[in-house]
């Protein structure tokens, strides 16, 4: 029998980024117990590092924009992928949201008659975001955190939950360790709230931290719930390439709202060759109107820099495959040219701070170079639109680790208002869920002493063991080199290949030292999630046959209209996992107009396009 | 590239000691890959904190050669070719392991500090704030919590017994953040004073020094709380019109409530 300590709670929320944060303010305001569990320190989760805004049609500078746009913009960005109904939820209330936020005491940057200012981003027709500088995700996690602690929410730093303990198919629990003592911990609960965030640390360049090892995901496949269109991960187009130490880590899309563009290294603005059909009719086709735009939004289109961030993506690293290039491998990225050294300072101080830092490049004079870096993950677990209730009852998922929001691709500035929005909901919901079960959750001590003693395996094979840094080394390097930017077939085979070899070394790994805050034991076991984050991302992206948003194949470069109408979907039974297509849910006929009859066609750029206007 | 030399603290509650770690080098290393690369290939239990990287969350403080810093943002061609470079862990907080510390100290402050309540809305629903006066804020805002001010300042350094009657210069940031704010209506000046300590800041500057945001922690933060406490409290006139208004600080509002285990 395992060792532990147990808590007894209403609602228990796992992570604490703005998801987590949002979803537990809510519980708790429904008067359930809520417990929140954050494998860091409060305040340090992922949303700290959100950089340009929160979008959200509050109109502030241009009186054209509402929720409607905001829908079209994002179901458009989306690849039409979207389930509609969130998008339409997330248009509809984010601007509430932010304002909340105002009333717990955030501050953001100001319209000259004292609103909330809005800045422009990729594939928001409008200036949409609500920012402060470039550092807007500080303030949205400060403001909830603090708001959450004097609502005297518990809170439970530092501990890694690892397993979903399921009763008779429904959420009873979760168990897992405290990282500063290694000691076991088992919550009992009614409701559970997934709010974990991305998987980008199976990647080798991303912008994403250590805590992004998927574990919702892969929790919650465990516990028997569906994932959705796992295929679809977002590349942002610019991140640091240079030093190599600092590879990955995000430039915020910021930089070109503001009026910085994408250069090769022949000083050509190359986005204008890679404009799509599909967005050909919004976006300007010289530099000119580019340029008047930023100024003039009601009689010029906008810029090419500012396409979807997948388009964005795709060009650069057509750009630089083609020896088009910077240096170190990236394009060029110049705001010093375009803005004075005043604004750039003010509009982008983080930025600033971070080149001149870590790169030792002064952007109000040289231009960055940039390149496209695993950002994010718009697949995820399969919720219900409005209560972001999972297909196992008693388990909710909002934030980066539900799917449905974000579609094919996720525009900038979407992912705060989606932690916000949903978040909120998820919090509502379960402790709706949470008074209506009657009696107190059973948990099975058989699923608590298996994952006991699974967590505790790689003590025992001490040395002898696998390196767990070995391992994560070479996952790393073969989603990068097999499930990147631009995928096919074969690569992904190979990739599955080798995951399922990987891990059979890790389930192989061996650690030294004591359970006290160890980092190789906590790697040990992340890299089984990481490993089952990994399948189902490459199988899905091996079924789906086409190329949409964050998916591309170079054996099937086209968007395929049947694919279009398609939701990928993995779960496991009996221990396998099994895959399967169903149906995505049709736009009801009173929307379709808002969105636009075209449908996105043609070859996606895995060359240039010939734009009407453009030079070569 | 040449080898790169470290020496890190190694041990627990109970002791330690410094050990010699020796890795390849890259191009444009920070300490804290030097520190991962040890996890890596010699030392897979050394405990560290980190996340974003980017100084932009406050998570991997130390104190290098003595001074306290961000791992991520310390650039190791920062040092002679020959320097000996030592990373040990925060010294104003109690060792868990390695280079990790027990900063709860700090999440309990903050619990302390009565929570923003804002004024009514204008009348016509919105809130008009204008960029101008809440820049000063803003500046209080870029805090990212790393800690190093707390874990710099000799007031709680040196002298443990103080802690309890000591929030330490985050949290005077914090309540400068606060009554600065132009929409807040709560009243935190005397609760400065006597539950957060801050007659015991000689402001000597070392916070400001160390805060890798810039913040003009003791210029912009602590001086003027200081003289709004001065004001409150020692200005007759002041005294006078309190006594008439019969206006008293509500010292217990925004306090968190009881948690309900």
């Amino acid at each position: 029998m395992a060792e532990y300590e147990t808590h007894d709670f209403d609602v228990v929320v796992i992570g604490a980024g703005g998801a987590g944060l949002r979803a537990a303010i809510e519980a708790s305001a429904m008067g359930v117990k809520t417990a929140l569990v954050c494998k860091s320190l409060l305040g340090k989760a992922h949303t700290v590092m959100a950089e340009g805004g929160i979008a959200a049609a509050m109109g502030n500078v241009w009186k054209e924009d509402n929720w409607k746009v905001h829908f079209r913009d994002t179901m458009r960005g989306g690849k039409l992928l979207n389930n509609w109904r969130m998008a339409q939820l997330h248009a509809q209330e984010a601007p509430d949201r932010v304002l909340e936020l105002e009333e717990w005491g955030a501050l953001f940057d100001r319209t000259n008659d004292g609103l909330i200012l809005q800045r422009d981003f990729g594939g928001h027709r409008y200036a949409r975001l609500a920012h402060v500088g470039d550092r807007t995700g500080l303030e949205m996690i400060r403001t909830l955190q603090d708001h959450a602690v004097h609502r005297g929410i518990d809170v439970f730093m530092e501990c890694t939950l690892y397993r979903l303990l399921t009763d008779d198919g429904r959420i009873s629990g979760a168990f897992g360790y405290w990282r500063q003592s290694g000691k076991f911990v088992l919550f009992r609960a009614k409701a559970i709230v997934l709010a974990t965030g991305g998987v980008g640390k199976s990647w080798k360049i991303t912008s994403n931290s250590w805590e992004y090892t998927g574990d919702g995901h892969a929790m919650a496949l465990d516990a028997g719930a569906d994932l959705m269109d796992m295929e679809m991960t977002q590349f942002h187009p610019t991140g640091m390439v240079w030093p190599t130490s600092v590879r990955g880590i995000l430039v915020t899309e910021g930089v070109r709202g503001d009026g910085g563009t994408l250069k090769n290294s022949k000083g050509d603005r190359f986005m204008f060759r890679y404009v799509p059909d599909f967005f050909r009719a919004e976006t300007a086709d010289t530099e000119e109107e580019a340029d008047r735009w930023y100024e003039d939004k009601r009689n010029n289109r906008r810029t090419p820099d500012l396409l979807p961030r997948d388009e964005v993506a795709r060009a650069i690293n057509t750009e630089v495959k083609a020896g088009r290039g910077s240096p170190h491998g990236g394009v060029f990225l110049d705001i010093a040219s375009r803005r004075s050294s005043d604004y750039i300072k003010r509009r982008l101080p983080s930025m600033y701070h971070q080149f001149m830092e870590l790169a030792d490049v002064d952007i109000t004079k040289t231009a960055m170079e940039v390149g496209p870096t695993l950002h994010y993950i718009m697949g995820g677990v399969r919720v219900d639109a409005d209560s972001a209730q999972s297909t196992v009852p008693g388990l909710f998922a909002a934030g980066e680790v539900a799917a449905g929001m974000h579609g094919a691709n996720r525009l900038g500035g979407n992912s705060l208002s989606d932690l916000l929005v949903f978040g909120r909901r998820a919090g509502l919901y379960a402790a709706e869920y949470a008074k209506r079960v009657p009696q107190a959750p059973r948990v099975d001590d058989r699923q608590v002493d298996a994952a006991a003693t699974g967590m505790l395996a790689p003590f025992e094979r001490r040395e002898g063991g696998e390196n767990p840094y070995a391992v994560h080394a070479d996952l790393i390097a073969a989603m990068q080199e097999l499930v990147g930017i631009i995928r096919t077939k074969s690569e992904l085979e190979e990739a599955i290949t080798r995951i399922h070899a990987m891990r059979e070394r890790a389930r192989r790994a061996g650690v030294t030292g004591s359970r006290i805050y160890n980092p190789g034991w906590h790697l040990a076991l992340d890299l089984l999630t990481m490993l089952t984050v990994s399948e189902a991302v490459a199988m899905s992206a091996l079924a789906r046959q086409e190329s949409r948003g964050g998916h591309t194949r170079d054996d099937y470069p086209r968007p395929d209209p049947q694919w279009g109408k398609k939701n990928v979907i993995l779960r496991r039974r009996d221990g396998e996992l099994s895959l399967v297509t169903e149906p995505l849910p049709e736009v009801p006929a009173e929307l379709r107009p808002l969105i636009g009859e075209d449908k996105p066609t043609g070859k996606v750029a895995l060359e240039p396009v010939a734009a009407a206007g453009a030079k070569e | 590239m040449p080898d790169v030399r470290m020496k890190v603290w190694r041990g627990d509650a109970t002791g330690g000691a410094f050990v010699d770690f020796t890795v390849p080098a890259d191009e444009g290393m920070v300490v804290l890959d030097v520190v991962h690369r040890i996890q890596a290939t010699h030392a897979p239990d050394l405990a560290v904190r980190w996340n974003c990287k980017a100084g932009k969350c406050g998570s991997c403080s130390a104190e290098i050669n003595g001074h306290p810093k961000l791992m991520c943002m310390t650039r190791m061609n920062t040092f002679a070719p020959d320097e000996e470079i030592t990373v040990s862990p925060l010294k104003t907080f109690p060792v868990v392991k390695d280079l990790v510390t027990d900063v709860s100290f700090n999440y309990e402050k903050a619990k302390t500090i009565p929570a923003f309540k804002p004024k009514p809305k204008e009348a016509d629903g919105t809130r008009r704030m204008y960029q101008e006066d809440i820049e000063r804020v803003q500046e209080f805002h870029k805090c990212i919590e790393c800690f190093l001010c707390q874990d710099v300042c000799h007031v709680i350094r040196d002298h443990e017994e103080n802690k309890p009657s000591f929030s330490g210069p985050r949290y005077f940031v914090r309540l400068a953040a606060l009554e600065m704010h132009p929409l807040d209506t709560n009243d935190r000046i005397d609760l400065a004073r006597l539950k957060h300590g801050l007659g015991y800041c000689n402001i000597t500057k070392c916070c400001t020094d160390v805060c890798p945001e810039d913040i003009h922690i003791t210029d912009n933060a602590i001086i003027p709380l200081k003289e709004r406490i001065v004001t409150r409290t020692y200005d007759p006139i002041a005294w006078a019109l309190r006594r008439m208004r019969g206006k008293s600080a509500d010292l217990g509002a925004g306090e968190p409530e009881p948690p309900s285990a």
